[in-house]
């Protein structure tokens, strides 16, 4: 039973670390990235490559790939999304139009990613051995995934509520229109915003590759684990974010190690509906969207 | 009934009737593409019933598609073909319910997400069903069903499609769907029931698109959940309807037709790179044609006083 609980709760963390970006990008640059897992998968890729071709530890890697993640989606948003972004007549435009846009960048992504590297599973041997944990033998990379995940998250939410920058973030999310008022650059504050939730996502990318088999195809997954996190804890809400994740792993440890490991979306789903037919908004959701 | 109706389906009938000699024409290729060609028809017209009034964006086509071939592959053989097509579009009906009993209440993202995950869900349940109860996976379909019959099946609910989407439209549900479309809020508050509207649109649109998954299954002689479930077709039928305008419901044959096509022949001429070309043509249409080729069409047609109309309207 605990070894069911720790498992979880790590799984749980990863799914937390996997949609903060997500989180960001959809609650404040209103831009609900259908492609979000392919990046994840094209940051594992990045991190199989130079470990296993260059020797560079994951941990140097981050310093490395998450940069070029950031200003890779930065350009992304500036070239791709922008012309969306004037184009929507409001909101609810906005959000169509980004769906399917982000949903054809994940063919063309994923079609690169299967071109290069095919379709079979990538894996590397990184800090693979076993440690003791609260009494419960687990492994190393997991472990130092899961400590990195909660740095990442806490000096997040510093930032986000301690500074400036951070503050004027927030406003964009509860009212784009009103924090133009107080001389907030919001088209700016967006397109950061969104390039930064892709760096975070990159990061998700290195932890989740140092201890999780991976394939060019398999990004669907995350972007849907993402996405039900996300409305699941409140759009744009971190705590909401942690909260989900952690549900979301844990009942899906449980049911796997009790009743069967090939239902786990199917418990995805039944949460998924029960969270939302009881808080349409998400558990940390304000009522009023 | 005007006159320019009453000509518009002497004409859709006499098109329909000569397709019908497509089979007689006895060359193989033909009749194989005539059955794609029929295949993405009904699945992004289908598509459009529903997207193109509510602009609710659904991915799962292949899970209704899917839906219809695996009942074939698992009763095509103990049950006479009529009763077999039934019960998959009975089965399909009843998830598509539950799919929009659950999420179509919500707003129009919880439907989205759902509807991404769903054909990956339904896959899931499968397996696992097949593993743990029946101890199959894969199944071989043995039913007497020649391509000929496939092509006159596929044509007979292309044609019912036709004729729903049009009937539809003059309802009193097709009028509500356009209502939710403009404005939701406006909706509910004119007394419009916005939930049943949305659920029972969507569940005509996912009986179709089963029934076209069940009528192609014995095209395969073998079926397995990763063939059934191929989110491929999600995809390219969202492109087709896309390309040619989900708004009207002539409109996505107008993608179906070219794109099956241009599909056709990149898959055979450039196999490893065709995701990527495919997600391409799809970016190219969303930001070059929002209206499709029917919005298009429209633009060219319309007279200077009808543009500023179509302006204020817009």
């Amino acid at each position: 039973m605990t070894n069911a609980i720790l498992t979880g709760l790590m799984l749980g963390g990863m799914y937390a670390l996997v949609a903060m970006g997500l989180t960001l990008q959809y609650g404040v640059a209103r831009i609900m990235n259908l492609s979000y897992g392919e990046f994840l998968i094209a940051a594992a890729f990045a991190s199989h490559w130079l470990f296993t071709g260059w020797a560079i530890s994951p941990f140097v890697g981050l310093v490395l790939v998450v940069p070029l993640a950031f200003g890779l989606n930065y350009a992304i948003y500036k070239v791709l999304l922008t012309p969306l972004v004037r184009r929507a007549p409001n909101r609810d435009a906005l959000e169509v139009d980004s769906i399917l846009a982000t949903f054809g960048l994940t063919f063309v992504i994923q079609g690169a990613m299967l071109a290069m590297f095919g379709g079979a599973y990538y894996s590397y041997s990184f800090l693979a051995f076993p440690v003791q944990f609260l009494g419960e033998t687990v492994a190393a990379n997991r472990l130092a995934a899961l400590g990195i995940t909660i740095l990442l998250g806490l000096s997040l939410y510093l930032a986000l509520t301690r500074t400036r920058a951070g503050t004027a973030v927030r406003a964009v999310a509860v009212d784009p229109f009103a924090a133009q008022l107080v001389a907030i650059n919001v088209p700016q504050a967006s397109a950061i915003t969104f390039a930064l939730g892709g760096a975070l996502v990159a990061a998700a990318g290195v932890l989740v590759s140092t201890f999780l088999t991976f394939s060019a195809s398999s990004g669907v997954v995350f972007t849907m684990k993402a996405l039900i996190v996300v409305v699941m804890g409140g759009v744009g809400n971190m705590m909401g974010c942690l909260v989900a994740g952690l549900a979301l792993g844990l009942s899906e440890a449980l049911v796997a190690s009790y009743v069967d490991p090939g239902l786990t979306l199917a418990v995805n789903f039944a949460l998924f509906l029960a969270v939302l037919l009881v808080k349409p908004a998400g558990l940390f959701g304000r009522a009023t969207r | 009934m005007t006159a320019r109706t009453a000509g518009l389906a002497i004409l859709a009938l006499a098109a329909f009737a000569l397709l019908a000699f497509v089979p007689r024409l006895g060359n193989p290729y033909y009749l194989a593409l005539a059955i794609s060609l029929l295949q993405y028809t009904v699945l992004a017209t289908a598509w459009g019933m529903f997207s193109g009034p509510t602009r609710y964006v659904s991915l799962a086509t292949t899970a209704f598609f899917g839906v219809g071939a695996y009942t074939v592959a698992v009763l095509g053989e103990i049950l006479p073909w009529p009763v077999v097509l039934l019960i998959s579009a009975g089965l399909g009906a009843i998830v598509a319910a539950l799919v929009g009993l659950s999420t179509l209440r919500l707003s129009g993202v919880y439907f989205v997400i759902f509807t991404f995950g769903l054909t990956e869900l339904i896959r899931q349940l499968v397996v696992w069903f097949e593993v743990n109860k029946s101890r199959v996976l894969g199944r071989y379909v043995f039913v007497n069903i020649t391509q000929a019959d496939i092509y006159w099946q596929l044509l007979a609910l292309t044609a019912a499609v036709f004729l729903l989407g049009w009937l539809i439209a003059r309802s009193r549900l097709g009028f509500a769907l356009r209502v939710i479309g403009e404005d939701e809020t406006v909706a509910k508050h004119c007394g419009i029931d916005t939930t049943f509207a949305k659920v029972a649109l969507f569940t005509i649109s996912a009986t179709v698109m089963t029934l076209a998954g069940a009528i192609m299954a014995p095209r395969w002689t073998y079926i397995e959940p990763s063939i059934a479930f191929n989110s491929m077709i999600s995809f390219q039928v969202l492109i087709m309807a896309l390309l040619g305008g989900a708004h009207r419901l002539w409109g996505p044959v107008l993608g179906a037709v070219p794109l099956t096509l241009l599909f056709e022949l990149l898959s055979a001429r450039f196999p490893n790179t065709f995701t990527i070309i495919l997600g391409c043509i799809f970016l190219l249409i969303v930001y070059l044609l929002p209206r499709g080729v029917a919005g298009l069409l429209e633009k060219l047609a319309a007279t200077p006083g009808d543009k500023a109309t179509q302006r204020v309207a817009a």
